[in-house]
């Protein structure tokens, strides 16, 4: 980012709009900072369509922000009124049905875009120096992606709001020695109750999204300061031209990229639309069924399950077996191991920087290695994702051989242990794989 | 954090030299910067000392700040007050059947328990995690037994999943959908722990200890009183 001001001739001298910039650009770096991240921003020529899901983040954000303005302005965060006052929302406000429809739908687009937008960054390597910072940042607004969903699903006051909250609280608590305090601190009573309706609201419309708006400008800059990466993972900025110092694989992303992305938009919003207006619920992957009765303290839902965004690291947190105490020393049993594994399975992708060993970064150039291991990471993902959308004992058990265990934990716990391999075992197999040769520019 | 702030101070003191340097490149003044430039390079201890200490007070004093705001978040004396025992008629819970009352916004249930229901207690002991009720935080000293209850008959229990929170379902009769194996008890919808009907927690089951009993005591024969045991404690 440049911050002297513009003094290129400009074409109309004199014209009212030119005299304009001329005022702003003595007082605030405007044209330079257009030029430095849209008109002279030079991104590879050859980003295909995976490369549509940043800016569809960014633009969920805007959406999920304005919707959400709008929401608060007639939702009540009190246990005794919450639950109405969606009903209220959704029955008597003028239009109020399609505002909040698009923020819950919103919730579950936005980590569609973002699961998009995290394996492109995984296929073509975008993790990989010098942008590990831009991928930390990341890794930090999908944490608080995580937690706005968390909030924001028990404003409702619905009976799944409620017992995901307790659940997800309560796992806190596992945490050895400090635990229990820990979990009763956030939920300012002894049981999820209004006190903690009440802050999480607070968390869910201020705090995170002051967080996450600032993330998302790090991300940003820090992406412009290195330049985007591409499916070939060649840096562009190698090969430039003697005279303008342009890289010769590089265009500018205004007009081109912007006008790009407006098709990626034009179809995000028709999918969006569709869901919006014949499938808001998803068959009660959006928007479960039991939230459609008020919170009752006193009685679980027969079936409990997360949101399905939620449900790959759910299925790792019921999979894993408890601490079972080890009574002479007088440690008492504990879910700790549990409740550890799946912070892990969240966590472990900031580690992929350091973790890929691979000499080149994009999977074009990888050997058969690795793409098995991808193809086994992603399955995983998906089996571990659908098993925690179903009870544990989906499948029935298995017969007095395997002690009778449960069908679905066991496979889980496999569908586990790949899920972590792929990350624990990168540095050796993205070492021994065969690579291809990478070609000094970018192909088609 | 002091220590950074004291290297942040002397960097932007060498940058600030650079800045002049640029301005008087001259040869004739080449020697002065030399000089000036040594100067900088040793380090001030005087000033450094100075710059940890007041910013290691500055950090202490946010800390102090934060203290308000952290405690702010605990629960509230209306929260803590809510807390009041609660007194029950246990005359018209039929054997075999359960009631559920709320204390501290929690269910508790007074289960009565008929005789072959209390025979079966003591004969899976070898299924169960816990069965001689050994971590002591669950329940309190007077129903450290097998049906963990004052009067054999009635338990008396928090109906909170030690896992993870939620309210197990009750599935008091043996068999049923259950399968044949089971002797009656609770099973957790949300993540399948299964407890008896002394609410012990079956082996294999993710919440790792037994059931909460509350403290309680009778007032009369047919009176229960939750929250508050023998030593009048609340």
């Amino acid at each position: 980012m440049t911050n002297k001001t513009n003094t290129d001739a400009k074409p109309v001298a004199g014209s009212i709009f030119s005299q304009g910039l001329d005022w702003v650009d003595a007082r605030f770096p405007l044209s330079s900072n257009i030029k430095a991240h849209l008109t002279e921003y030079y991104a590879p020529k050859n980003l295909n369509f995976w490369y549509f899901f940043g800016g569809l983040s960014l633009l969920v954000l805007v959406l999920q922000i304005l919707t959400g303005i709008f929401l608060t302005m007639h939702y009540k965060p009190d246990a005794m009124l919450a639950f109405a006052s969606v009903e209220y929302i959704m029955r008597d406000v003028p239009w109020g049905w399609l505002l909040r429809y698009m923020h819950s739908t919103g919730a579950s687009m936005f980590f569609v875009v973002v699961y998009m937008h995290m394996f492109r960054g995984i296929i073509y390597g975008s993790y990989r120096t010098p942008r590990e910072l831009i991928w930390l940042f990341g890794v930090g607004i999908f944490l608080c992606l995580m937690g706005e969903a968390f909030f924001g699903y028990l404003l409702p006051w619905g009976q799944m709001s409620y017992w995901g909250a307790q659940v997800i609280v309560n796992l806190f608590s596992a945490i050895p020695f400090v635990g229990p305090d820990v979990s009763e601190w956030l939920r300012g009573d002894y049981l999820v109750s209004d006190a903690t309706l009440n802050r999480f609201f607070a968390f869910h419309v201020i705090a995170l999204p002051f967080v996450l708006v600032g993330l998302v400008a790090a991300h940003i800059i820090a992406l412009h300061e290195v330049g985007s990466n591409n499916p070939d993972g060649i840096e562009i900025k190698k090969l430039k031209d003697k005279k303008t110092g342009i890289p010769l694989d590089g265009i500018p992303f205004h007009p081109y990229y912007t006008v790009k992305d407006i098709v990626g938009v034009v179809v995000f919003l028709m999918v969006f639309s569709t869901i919006i207006f014949f499938a808001p619920e998803m068959g009660g992957y959006f928007l479960e069924a039991n939230n459609f009765v008020p919170a009752n303290p006193l009685v679980t839902p027969a079936h409990i399950a997360p949101v399905w965004y939620f449900t790959p690291y759910y299925s790792i947190l019921r999979a894993v077996p408890p601490f079972p105490g080890v009574g002479f020393l007088g440690i008492p049993p504990s879910l700790f191991p549990g409740v550890a594994a799946m912070g892990l399975s969240v966590l472990v992708f900031a580690l992929l920087p350091w973790l890929d060993k691979s000499p080149v970064k994009s999977i074009r150039y990888r050997g058969r290695l690795y793409k098995q291991w991808l193809a086994a990471f992603v399955v995983s993902f998906i089996v571990l994702g659908y098993l925690g959308t179903e009870p544990s004992n989906v499948w029935g058990q298995f017969g007095p051989w395997l002690g009778n265990a449960e069908r679905a934990t066991v496979v889980a716990r496999i569908f586990m242990l790949v899920y972590f391999a792929f990350f624990i075992l990168m540095p050796w197999y993205t070492k021994k794989d065969k690579t291809l040769a990478v070609p000094d520019r970018v192909t088609g | 954090m002091a220590e950074l702030l004291s290297i942040l101070a002397i960097q932007s003191s060498q940058s600030k030299l650079v800045h002049e340097e640029n301005m008087s490149d001259t040869p004739n003044d080449k020697k002065k910067n030399a000089a000036h430039a040594n100067q900088v390079s040793a380090v001030d201890a005087e000033k450094r000392k100075f710059l940890i200490a007041t910013s290691s007070v500055g950090a202490l004093g946010c800390a102090v700040a934060a203290v308000p705001f952290v405690l702010s978040m605990t629960p509230s004396e209306r929260a803590k007050a809510a807390g009041a025992p609660v007194e029950v008629d246990v005359s018209k819970i039929a054997p075999g059947s359960m009631m559920t009352v709320e204390w501290r916004g929690k269910p508790v249930w007074i289960i009565n328990r008929t005789e072959e229901m209390t025979a079966e207690l003591a004969k899976h002991d070898d299924q169960l995690t816990d069965p001689s009720c050994d971590v002591v935080s669950q329940q309190p000293d007077y129903c450290k037994s097998t049906d963990r209850s004052i009067k054999p008959n009635l338990a008396v229990m928090v109906g909170i999943c030690t896992h993870l929170g939620c309210s197990p379902s009750a599935k008091l009769q043996p068999k049923g959908d259950m399968g044949d194996n089971w002797t009656g008890g609770f099973f957790c919808p949300c993540h399948g722990s299964k407890f008896d009907l002394a609410g012990r927690v079956f082996k294999g089951s993710p919440a790792p200890v037994n059931l909460v009993v509350p403290p309680h005591k009778y007032l009369t024969d047919t009176t229960l009183l939750i929250g508050v045991d023998t030593e009048d404690k609340a």
